[in-house]
This record gives C-alpha cells, structure tokens and sequence, in this order.
C-alpha cells in the first residue's frame, strides 16, 4: 500500500485451522502503524480468527492452529520460541463482551500493570488515572474507585475493559467488536476513543457495523469465507470497491 | 371449541389431575419420613441435651456426664482433614478445569475421584486401618482425620472443578489477553470469580464428614477420657452415638440422641449457610 507508512503487523500467507476445518485462507496485508484498520465481513468469514492470531489468544484452545508469519516489527510472533505472556502485554485486546474482573474498579486497572511492573502506590494510582482518563471513564467513577467493576453499566465495563488494555502500555490495540453489545451512545463514546486513542497506538478493530468501520478506519479490509477479498484504504474500500463482492456486501445486499 | 376438542381437553386435564395428585403425594410421603425423624430426634435430642453436655466428659454407665470429650475430638478431626483435604482439592480441582481440562489424564483423574467420591466409607476405614493404624500400631486421631480427609477431597475436588467450569471463558481470555501467566490468571482471577461456590464446597464436605462414622471406627475408635493427644485413639460423635445407642443403659441413650441432636443441627447450618453463599453468588 503506502510505503511511506510504517508497517506494525505484517501478515504473511496466514491460513488457520480449527481442527481439520479451515477458516483462515492464506490471508496477507499490512497493519499499519497508529492507523485504524477495520476487518469488516459477513459472520464466519474468519474476521475474529484473523485477530485472535495476532495476540495468540487462540493457544489457550487445543486443537487450534496457525500457519504462516505474523511479523510483529519484522518479528515472527507465530515462531514457537515467542513467549505469547510477552506478546499479549504488546498485543492488547478489548472483547465483544464486557468483562470486568470481579473485583474493584482500581484493581481491574492495577492487574495488568503489576504483572509486568513494580510501581510504588502513588505511580499506580497516578496511572490508573490516567488510563481512566484515556478510557474517557475517569469523571465517571473517580469517587468510586474502590467498587466492584461489576457495579458499571455495560458501556461503562466496556471502557474499563480499555482503561486496563490502555495502562499496561501495549503498542497495539485489538478490538473485537468492542461496541456492538452496547447502546447508540456507548458506542459514539467508544468510537470517539479509537479516533483519540489512535495517536498513540496501532489499532485493529473487527465491527459488523458498516458505518463504525467507514467512520473510525484509515483502512477496511474485507472478508468473506476465510479469504481476504479486498484491502485497501477505507475511503477507496467504500466509494470504489474494486470487487463485486465487497460492493454488494457494504451497500447491505448481502451478509 | 369443537365437540372433540372439548373431549380431548377435559381427558388432559382429568390426566394432569391424577399425575398431580401422585406427585403431591410422592413429596409428602417422602417429608413425612424426614418430619418424623427430625421432630423425634428434636424432642428426645432437647431433652438429653442439658449444660452438662458441653462441661463434662462421656460417663461410665450409670453416671451422669456430657459429650465434651466428643465434641473437642470431633471438632479437631474434622478440622484436620479440612485443612489438610482443602488445599489437595482445591488444587485438583483447578488442573481438571484450568490445565487439564482437554487432557486425557484429567478424564482418568475425573473417573477416579467420581468412584472415590460414591466409595462407602467403610472402604475408606479400612483402607486408613491397613496403612496407618496397623503400621502405627495404635488407633489415633491422625487415622481418624485422614480417613476423613480421604472422603474430604474428592468433594473438594468435583465441586471445585464444577464451579471453575462456570466462570465464562471470556474472563480468561480477558486476563491472559493482558499478558497474564496462566497461574495469575487463575490466583487472581477465576478463583475470586469461583470463590463462592468453592468455599460452598468446602462447607458441604464438613456436613458430608461430620456424620460418617463407618471411617472412625477403625481409626480413632473412642475413648471415654480427655485426650488431645493426636496419636492416641480420640472421642468422637459418631462413635459415641453408635456405642451408646447400642447400650442398654438409659443415660447412655440420652447423651446419643443429644449428640445426634448436635451433629443434625451441625449440618443443618452449614446446608442453610452454603445456600446462602450459593445464592448470593448468583445475584
């Protein structure tokens, strides 16, 4: 595409297995860096796959199996020696489903930082804050730090759910249609974030919603029965679609 | 409505009449069997039960006295082989549904503890009998606790496994997408998100061994003194109770039905406080 555009996630010739049934077709594109791409395409077209590989969120399912590269910064993360621990703390990922941990609000944050980082109490307040306020959370329940993160409305959870990926300081973010289990206004809020969020990280969102992908991306990749039909900038995928398919799909004939 | 619907609907409801009135009485026969028990042995339970049941140690026959040697050697069995049965299930429990959960050995390990879980505990008294009470050479409070134990962990185990199976994927996913180890994953979070419903297990394993007596007879047997000493057999309830029930002496019979009185009450409470942890959970 753009060369002059630094590429994050190189994807090489990925196929993906679950058991003997394929459902990832010998897909290769490139994740821009501190862009949005939006993986859009009827259900089961393998969206979803495609972004469980790039955290190897897969591997905690048998039975699952990646082939191909998946060049993170030039790096093969699909190679057996890359500690998939690490890759996760690089390779955030925000799921359809809220899902707080039950415990409080401060502590769902202070998780994924004490994991990988000693931090004395006033740093970790500090950042917990600050991811709250990137999540646009922290007005909200800056009193009520200390209640059980199951208290929140759905949206609520759903940007807590950002606040924790966003305070671990991963350099990509996945989206697995973070909005589509929310309301019309938790899903502005949330879109609103992606579009803040993007200066700072490399975003990776999968969404049903034709209008979030054309609105939130810098690039629309489309798919259909585990191929990549066509990728391209998000602007050119929706005005000009060079496939038939594609067209037919964003303007509602199909999926 | 046509003649025949009509027929049809009143013969329904003629047949649902009679399978209620079956049911109805199926439940009520089974109650008035558990009413009677309970109310005999609350009325005979209260009134063998006095201040002395608490203060003073199991008499010789003829003489007045209580079950506080019992109770202390009961309290102290079952309390070691929570202790000790706890941590064993809690972590079997944990590989079956965490690590192991698509492994061939966790089926094997979940086939076997289902066997120990129905085993009689006669089985288990003597299985404790042959490794420990005749190499020690003694009954002993330690026997005694580990056949309990042995009875302890497989409902640990079960309940364990069944309750981390009930914590939706998704929040693992969410706490290894963080970067979290797998062991961190289940510390920190599917065990709190567990916690209830393991701590329910735990409870109901407490009921399950405070009435077995089948194990302690061929372990830590009984005696009619204070002893505290692990190694020497220990007073128990469900001993005593069987001893004395079985004597033809009438004090006797009023310290065993006072026990049963305790032991009941005992169960009784864990069920009521496993089902309120139970429920409280789900809300």
């Amino acid at each position: 595409m753009d060369g002059r555009e630094k590429v994050k996630i190189d994807v090489k010739n990925l196929s993906f297995f679950y058991g003997a049934t394929q459902a990832l077709k010998n897909i290769t594109l490139p994740i821009h860096d501190r862009k949005v791409t939006a993986f859009i395409g009827p259900s089961g077209c393998g969206k979803s796959t495609l972004l469980r590989v790039l955290n190897r969120i897969y591997e905690l399912y048998p039975n699952q199996r990646a082939d191909g590269e998946v060049l993170l910064d030039g790096e093969d993360i699909l190679h057996s020696r890359q500690d998939t621990n690490l890759l996760r703390a690089r390779v955030g990922m925000v799921f359809q489903k809220p899902t707080p941990f039950p415990m409080t609000i401060y502590d769902n944050i202070a998780f994924g930082i004490k994991l990988y980082e000693r931090v004395s109490r006033s740093e970790l307040d500090g950042r917990i804050e600050h991811a709250l306020q990137r999540a646009a959370l922290w007005g909200e329940v800056k009193d009520k730090l200390h209640e059980s993160g199951l208290s929140l409305s759905g949206g609520q959870q759903q940007r807590l759910c950002i606040a924790r990926t966003v305070a671990t300081k991963p350099e990509v973010i996945l989206l697995d249609e973070p909005a589509s289990a929310l309301d019309p206004i938790s899903t502005a809020k949330i879109e609103e974030l992606i579009d803040e969020l993007v200066k700072d990280y490399t975003i990776a969102i999968v969404t049903h919603n034709m209008q979030q992908a054309s609105r939130t991306s810098d690039y629309t990749a489309f798919m259909y029965l585990g191929e990549l039909i066509e990728f391209d900038n998000t602007e050119k995928v929706f005005t000009a679609p060079t496939n038939k398919r594609t067209e037919q799909y964003i303007t509602g004939r199909f999926g | 409505m046509t003649k025949k619907n009509l027929r049809l609907s009143r013969r329904r409801r003629r047949r649902n009449a009679f399978f209620l009135t079956l049911s109805v009485f199926a439940a009520g026969f089974g109650l008035l069997w558990l009413g009677l028990i309970l109310s005999s042995l609350f009325y005979r339970g209260f009134a063998g039960l006095t201040p002395a049941t608490f203060t003073e140690m199991t008499p010789p026959p003829g003489v007045d006295g209580g079950l506080l040697n019992a109770i202390v050697g009961s309290l102290i069995m079952n309390g070691l082989a929570v202790v000790a049965g706890t941590p064993i299930g809690l972590l079997a429990g944990t590989y079956l549904a965490e690590y192991g959960r698509y492994t061939r050995f966790a089926f094997f390990v979940r086939f076997v503890n289902d066997i120990l879980l129905s085993a009689p505990s006669i089985v288990t008294g003597l299985f404790i009998y042959e490794i420990l009470v005749i190499n020690m050479q003694s009954f002993s409070a330690v026997a005694g606790a580990a056949s309990l134990m042995v009875i302890v962990v497989p409902v640990v185990v079960r309940t364990t496994e069944n309750m981390l199976l009930l914590v939706p994927n998704g929040l693992r996913e969410a706490a290894a997408a963080l970067g979290a180890p797998r062991s961190a994953v289940i510390r920190v979070v599917t065990w709190r998100a567990a916690r209830a419903g393991i701590v329910t297990g735990v409870l109901l394993a407490v009921a399950r061994i405070s009435g077995e007596t089948a194990p302690l007879l061929f372990t830590a047997l009984n005696t009619q003194f204070w002893s505290t000493n692990l190694v020497q057999p220990m007073a128990n309830l469900p001993v005593v109770i069987f001893q004395f029930a079985m004597s033809p002496y009438e004090g006797w019979h009023h310290l065993a039905w006072a026990g049963a009185l305790l032991i009941t009450v005992t169960v009784l409470g864990l069920s009521v406080v496993a089902r309120i942890l139970e429920s409280s959970k789900r809300n």
